[in-house]
């Protein structure tokens, strides 16, 4: 009975203390995955049921609310191009030569038959804004020891209200995540691999995002090149930009 | 007038199977024309019967912010109306949400409705009397679509009011056979007090399902469509296809046409000493060609009483069966019984027996006018003219 006392004092401490400390990893991760404004050439691999498809894009992105994209290949989404201004989003077609507006519900559904949604590839926002944060645990991912950390959301607008990330000790990037339901339901699982240090800040250079709900292999988002807080010109964030 | 039907019956008689062959025709076409306009009533009618059973009520109260045909509006489209108004309304709330089959994600309308309702067909008894955490009804070309069976579960996700992601197994206690494929083509009911918790859009509804059309007043926010209106539609598609399918009864009605028309210019021609006779014996000139003309149209009487004679137990027999429709079809989109069974209503039998009448009348009168312009001599000479 003493020794169960004993341990109890030594771990209250302990528990008190996570909260803080997680609260410093998770601002760590912030200031290595959120920025004011970023560019980004990336490719988005889908794997599909009996063959992948690799779609290349350039995006520009300021704070949460202003995004723009133009796709580069393939040849049939070549020149497609996506605006998201607050929750709405325009998207140009050459194809048909038209823009149409879409509603902010769109911004749920997936990107060109991926598994991410247009909302989980314009997410910029602090999670230290979004999530309370706790240390569940430590686990070796890779070789690379991670803090195991579990965050539940405390505001109201958030697509996952809770979330468990596995963060590198050393570089405070993410090298797992997985995202949870209302009712504890695993939906989607992120791993990130080949992590490089760039602009001086260390950050995935591709993340794979599985819906734990359905089979496949999920989709591969890799950045091929991404500069943050980068001046971005505002006629980008325009109606206008959405031509030939 | 008696003389000439009197004279028109023999001389047709006389003309033995040449007027057998024409009557078959004409009556042949009477006989297609009723069948397919009853297929057609009859489909209407069986269309119009099960919307309002399945679907449509005594009309809808909608809110204003929803469109049917913009799945987009299914986010905002909805609201509160004060319970001293709800009487009478049995309310709907749509939502958004996946399912997961056999790993695979299939989109679908969630539908919540009070499960103790009893305005539409819908089997929602089932959903109260389930001990599931989450029972669900859905229709029997969704459950073949996502291959699920009764009894059976499937994972669902769903978004809150808030977009937050939620998840459940949902067991499937029903699945009801409806020839309404829109409350059945990927969407699932469920009762709306588990839809209210689920979203945390506590008493909010898409729409209502009016239980007494006379109670609707004006509500702000809110659009009443009747059951006329919300019919409309399914009417329009209908009589496209009346109008379409016409098409085909009209050529078959255009070739019974022809042989009497061409029966009619052969009689002229051959019978010029008998034009000749009558018009010495004292009938005018117009009184021959009337004599003629009802000589023609007396094919159609006579197609109508061959065409009652074969018609009539054959429509007997089709309107027990049915006739039956392939499963196919059934997926148009479009309310359709697995049989169709054809209404002959007295409209449409007059309207068919005036349209043959007219119509062969005035294909007997194109060639009869040729005998006004005869020389009455020439005609009794026999002399071509």
């Amino acid at each position: 009975m003493k020794y169960l006392l004993l341990l109890l004092l030594c771990c209250g401490p302990v528990t008190a203390q996570s909260e803080p400390k997680a609260a410093s990893i998770i601002k760590k991760v912030d200031e290595n995955m959120s920025s004011d404004s970023r560019v980004t050439e990336s490719q988005m691999i889908i794997h599909g049921r009996r063959k992948s498809r690799t779609v290349s894009s350039k995006g520009y992105s300021e704070g949460y609310e202003k995004s723009f994209t133009e796709y580069l290949a393939p040849a049939r989404e070549k020149g497609t191009k996506m605006l998201k201004l607050d929750d709405r989003l325009w998207i140009y077609s050459p194809a048909t030569d038209r823009v149409i507006q879409l509603s902010g519900h769109m911004l749920r559904q997936s990107v060109m038959g991926s598994d991410l949604s247009y909302e989980d590839m314009m997410e910029n926002r602090k999670l230290t804004e979004m999530y309370h944060v706790k240390i569940a645990g430590e686990e070796t991912i890779n070789g690379r020891l991670t803090w195991i950390l579990e965050l539940d959301a405390k505001v109201a607008d958030v697509p996952y209200v809770k979330r468990k990330m596995w963060i590198d000790q050393k570089r405070f990037v993410p090298l797992k995540e997985d995202l949870f339901a209302k009712s504890g339901q695993l939906l989607k699982r992120v791993t990130m691999e080949d992590i490089a240090q760039i602009g001086g800040r260390w950050y995935p250079r591709k993340m794979n995002y599985k819906d734990m709900l359905k089979d496949g292999k999920g989709t591969d988002f890799i950045v091929s090149k991404i500069e943050f807080n980068a001046p971005i010109s505002e006629h980008l964030f325009s109606k206008a930009v959405l031509k030939k | 007038m008696k003389l000439a039907f009197q004279l028109a019956y023999k001389n047709l008689i006389g003309a033995g199977l040449r007027t057998w062959l024409n009557v078959i025709v004409l009556s042949f076409a009477f006989v297609v024309v009723i069948f397919y306009n009853g297929m057609i009533d009859g489909w209407n009618e069986q269309a119009m019967n099960d919307s309002i059973a399945w679907e449509y009520g005594q009309g809808q109260l909608i809110n204003d912010k929803y469109d049917p045909l913009d799945p987009f509006t299914l986010q905002d489209g909805h609201g509160m109306l004060p319970p001293e108004q709800t009487k009478g309304l049995t309310p709907i709330l749509l939502r958004q949400a996946s399912i997961y089959p056999d790993g695979r994600m299939l989109t679908v309308a969630l539908k919540g409705i009070e499960a103790a309702q009893s305005i539409l067909d819908l089997p929602t008894e089932k959903l109260l009397d389930s001990k599931a955490a989450l029972p669900a009804l859905i229709g029997n070309r969704m459950a073949a679509s996502a291959n699920l069976k009764e009894g059976g579960e499937v994972l669902i996700r769903w978004r809150d009011k808030n977009g937050t992601f939620d998840a459940t197994q949902m067991t499937i206690v029903g699945i009801f056979d409806s020839n309404v494929p829109t409350v059945d083509n990927g969407q699932i009911w469920i009762s709306i007090e588990k839809l209210w918790k689920m979203t945390g859009l506590q008493d909010h509804a898409t729409l209502f399902i009016v239980n007494n059309e006379s109670k609707i007043g004006k509500i702000v926010g809110w659009g009443f469509k009747s059951q006329e209106s919300l019919l409309k539609s399914l009417s329009d598609i209908i009589q496209t296809k009346k109008v379409s399918g016409s098409l085909m009864y009209m050529m078959l009605l255009a070739i019974a046409l022809l042989a009497i028309f061409d029966t009619q210019v052969l009689s002229i021609f051959r019978r010029q000493r008998e034009i000749g006779t009558y018009i010495a014996m004292g009938m005018t000139r117009w009184q021959v060609a009337g004599l003629f003309t009802v000589e023609g149209s007396m094919y159609s009487f006579m197609a109508t009483l061959v065409g009652c004679l074969y018609g009539i137990p054959f429509f007997m027999y089709i309107a027990d069966i049915g006739i039956g429709i392939p499963p196919a079809s059934r997926n148009m989109g479009i309310a359709i019984a697995e049989r169709i069974f054809p209404v002959y209503g007295l409209g449409l039998i007059l309207g068919t027996v005036a349209l043959v009448v007219t119509s062969a009348t005035i294909v007997s009168f194109l060639p009869a006018r040729k005998i006004a312009k005869m020389n009455p001599v020439d005609a009794l000479k026999g002399k071509l003219q």
